[in-house]
């Protein structure tokens, strides 16, 4: 237990992708089944544990000491699992010689009936340290929040390994905890596993953007254009009465969208863009996709005011019949006859762009029919269906990005080799009538700049701190003084977390506006209008 | 005598009236008694001090040799009479030369412990339960949440990583004085032999530690000649505060670690941008408070700087007499 206590306090602060990385492979090298295997599955979501509510922790914790004492030590924390990890009593005669694993543990929780878990997790806590501790209540009230995402983990396997991502994702969801198998196989002691499970992901294919000179060296008769859909990538599988909506990574997100998990009424893998709205009619926008996301369960409301639809761009399997090798041109053949027979209200065809030449197509790539659309995808009509990223067979072409001049408002440190830099920047934009201008925040931006700009953004921040909160300045900005930074970002969705009352997605710092007065930056309304296409 | 006629607090600190001094003032007085060197403790200015002999040592170094008008040395376990009140100076376990201070007057014995902690530690001497009317006990990881792990424990965490991330540094934030020493101390105690690299602020106390035959091993200044690749790999001792600062870009994506209970709380790491936290404190946790109060015996304790209420409370469930003493000007963040 100690183990995955220590790996889990390790990966919570540790900010960059490969420290995480070399922290999770250690971990598999160096600990046995089962604990690696269900250490794996905690943090990917897979472990299945009867929650503990809070009240139930409190309740056990108050009957072991001082309740005034608890309420002071949950004041000063105010995280009630660490808290409880760290006051729970330790009464001397009771701890056993070692503390229990990570198997025991689990297997202690889930062999539990709902009338004893109390009881069970007590014993638990009574017989581990105070890290220990924190891991046990971590894994009964569910959601460990370590920054670490089952795409992560599966790389931290392939890393062990030395195998492609795609072999793990393609193989993921016809294993189970503790995962034995997988491990003999990565560790090169067995065969890799076979998989017998019905309806598995299929490792999607991913395009490259458009480089510069790239297409004069392509001949687009060779090419086919489709919009660029700013949806989420999906992958609809069904095969023997099993129907599943994979993400992009290979993650189950049926459970979010049974509205169009239902329709999928036949036995094929689809590869489309999920988008909301009834795509016979109108295309919902990118805001009220927003709606459907990120939510555990959807209630009828919501499904029947943005109902879920696929449109589809590729078709990987019919029966048992494997297109993956056909080319695009044959397999786009398949899909129109495919999609043709369903349900119209939710899968249609992503249809085609016409176009001459590339001139023509930058044009209507700049000026596109549909907020939601963020570009076009060229795909070569010979192309085979290949897992990962190959450069050649498709790319994106994005719209261009929106570009907002802003003023730098608040700038906190970094991490790891930016420890010493402040170069996480919130910067704002002016609202308020004449005379009152005051800035609003709008958005937070830490990439975008070289490493010269970021030391002369440094010195302009310790140059110019108004106040200090921890590791966070806040700049002087006013209407005489103060940096502009062009920012760029992809769209703007409404926000009701925000004072300025939108959120810019995927925000970055494009370009220093050293010359530019503050009191010239741009103010809200500017953004407003782009909400309200 | 009532014992809050023989110490009370003034503005200027800790007085007593019979024997005309000061524990610790935070302003300048005619005449101090120091527990220890920390700076909120231990200020420039007096006209006479009397302290153990280390902590005027470190006074000179960091105050210069004219740091006060006159200075005693007080020696461990010795009484010494000040106006017909007895002051005997014991070791509190906290840093190099800590010492509580007793003071005894008409049958009366109070035990001002300044600043201490239980937990074994190769740099000091450890510290002394004294029997006493009424204790005063610092109450800085005063909440039932701190509990300090075993020092070994965090060292070994500390070796771990370097080993992990080779091509990394580490920089260990700790305290000038005491806490550096202690990690340095630590480190070789855990058999790691390697040179530690130091900011130039722990340079003359680090020394002066070595000079009272505290091993200490090859310490080099963490400077920068020949290139920042000779920093792979290695542990890099410093001020907490340098490490926010430009000093710190000589390193190769460092990890930053901090010594200190507060590392305790994982949003304080958090918060502080602390990748790998040390839970070493040289102050006393929730289960040494308590235990020290109760080996006392005193039927009375007064709490300063740090958490006093839950330490008060702690007392009435016990039955012991308990009150808060409110001083001003230390440092509640200290460790």
């Amino acid at each position: 237990m100690n183990r995955f206590a220590e790996l889990l306090d390790r990966l919570v602060l540790t900010p960059s992708r490969n420290g995480k990385l070399t922290l999770l492979t250690d971990y598999f090298r160096s600990v046995g089944d089962p604990d690696r295997g269900l250490a794996l599955a905690a943090i990917t979501g897979d472990l299945n544990i009867a929650a503990v509510k809070p009240a139930m922790l409190r309740t056990l914790v108050t009957e072991r000491m001082d309740p005034v004492l608890f309420g002071y030590s949950y004041d000063y924390v105010g995280d009630l699992a660490e808290t409880v990890s760290l006051v729970w009593p330790q009464t001397p005669g009771n701890i056993p010689n070692r503390e229990p694993t990570l198997g025991e543990v689990v297997a202690r929780l889930q062999a539990a009936s709902r009338s004893d878990g109390p009881k069970v997790l007590a014993g638990l806590l009574d017989s581990a340290g105070i890290s220990a501790r924190f891991a046990i209540i971590k894994l009964v009230t569910g959601g460990l929040r370590i920054g670490v995402s089952a795409r992560l983990a599966k790389q931290a396997l392939a890393d062990f390994g030395k195998v492609d991502v795609t072999e793990i994702e393609e193989l993921w969801h016809g294993l189970s905890p503790p995962y034995t198998a997988l491990f003999a196989w990565l560790e090169g002691k067995a065969e890799k596993p076979r998989n017998t499970a019905m309806a598995l992901f299929r490792p999607v294919m991913l395009s490259n953007p458009v480089g510069d000179g790239d297409l004069e060296k392509l001949d687009p008769a060779d090419y086919a254009a489709e919009w660029k859909w700013d949806g989420i990538r999906v992958q609809a599988v069904a095969e023997g009465g099993i129907r599943r909506l994979y993400s992009r990574t290979g993650d189950d997100v049926s459970g979010a969208f049974p509205d169009l998990a239902d329709a999928m009424r036949f036995s094929a893998t689809l590869d489309g863009e999920l988008l909301v709205g009834d795509p016979r009619q109108a295309t919902g926008t990118f805001s009220d996709l927003q709606q459907r996301l990120n939510r555990k369960t959807v209630t009828p409301k919501m499904q029947q005011q943005y109902p879920a639809f696929m449109r589809c761009y590729d078709v990987l399997q019919i029966g048992a019949e494997d297109l993956r090798a056909l080319p695009f041109r044959e397999r786009r053949g398949r899909l129109e006859t495919f999609v043709a027979a369903l349900d119209p209200s939710r899968f249609d065809l992503s249809p085609f762009v016409d176009f001459a030449d590339w001139q023509a197509l930058e044009e209507l790539r700049r000026a596109p029919p549909h907020p939601i659309i963020e570009g076009v995808m060229l795909k070569r009509w010979d192309s085979p269906y290949v897992a990962s990223r190959p450069k050649g067979p498709w790319f994106k072409w994005k719209r261009d990005p929106h570009t907002v001049d802003a003023v730098l408002m608040y700038a906190q440190r970094g991490h790891g080799k930016r420890s010493s830099f402040y170069s996480d920047y919130t910067f704002g934009v002016w609202s308020g009538g004449e005379g009152e201008e005051e800035l609003v925040p709008v958005g937070k931006a830490y990439f975008g700049f070289t490493d010269e700009e970021l030391k002369q953004i440094d010195k302009y921040v310790r140059d110019n701190t108004v106040e200090r909160f921890g590791p966070v300045r806040s700049v002087r900005a006013d209407r005489d003084n103060g940096l502009v930074l062009e920012v760029a970002f992809e769209g703007l969705n409404r926000s009701t977390r925000h004072k300025s009352g939108v959120a810019m997605r995927f925000p970055r710092i494009s370009r220093l506006r050293w010359d530019k007065p503050a009191n010239e930056a741009d103010r809200i309304e500017t953004l407003q209008a782009l909400l309200d296409r | 005598m009532r014992a809050s006629d023989l110490l009370h607090p003034r503005p200027e600190g800790l007085y007593c009236p019979p024997g005309d001094f000061f524990i610790d003032p935070v302003r300048p007085v005619n005449r101090a008694l120091i527990t220890h060197g920390h700076s909120d403790h231990a200020r420039s200015g007096h006209r006479s001090v009397l302290a153990t002999q280390q902590t005027l040592d470190i006074m000179g170094l960091r105050y210069g040799e004219d740091f006060a008008g006159t200075t005693q040395a007080a020696q461990l376990g010795e009484a010494i009479a000040l106006d017909g009140v007895s002051i005997s100076f014991h070791p509190a376990g906290h840093v190099l030369g800590s010492a509580q201070i007793a003071v005894e007057h008409q049958g009366t014995r109070i035990v001002a412990s300044g600043d201490y902690k239980r937990q074994k530690d190769a740099t000091c001497a450890p510290f002394e339960p004294i029997a006493c009317d009424v204790f005063i006990t610092e109450a800085t990881f005063g909440l039932p949440v701190f509990r300090h792990p075993p020092d070994t424990e965090e060292i070994a965490r500390l070796l771990k990583s370097a080993a992990q991330f080779p091509e990394r540094s580490h920089l260990v934030g700790a305290y000038a004085l005491g806490k550096a020493q202690r990690v340095m101390r630590l480190l070789r105690d855990a058999g790691y032999d390697r040179p530690i690299y130091i900011h130039g602020a722990l340079a003359r106390l680090s020394e002066y530690y070595q000079s009272q035959g505290i091993e200490l091993g090859t310490l080099e200044p963490a400077t920068v000649e020949g290139g920042k690749q000779d920093f792979a790999g290695a542990i890099v001792v410093g001020p907490p505060s340098a490490f926010a600062d430009r000093w710190a870009r000589r390193f190769p994506d460092p990890i930053s670690c901090f010594a200190s209970g507060w590392m305790r709380i994982r949003q304080r790491a958090k918060q502080g941008g602390v990748e790998l936290p040390l839970i070493i404190s040289d102050h006393a946790d929730w289960d040494e408070l308590t235990a020290t109060i109760k080996e006392t015996g005193a039927e009375e304790i007064w709490v300063t700087h740090g958490r006093e209420e839950a330490l008060v409370r702690w007392c009435e469930l016990e039955g012991i007499a308990a009150r808060p003493l409110h001083l001003v000007g230390y440092e509640d963040e200290g460790d």
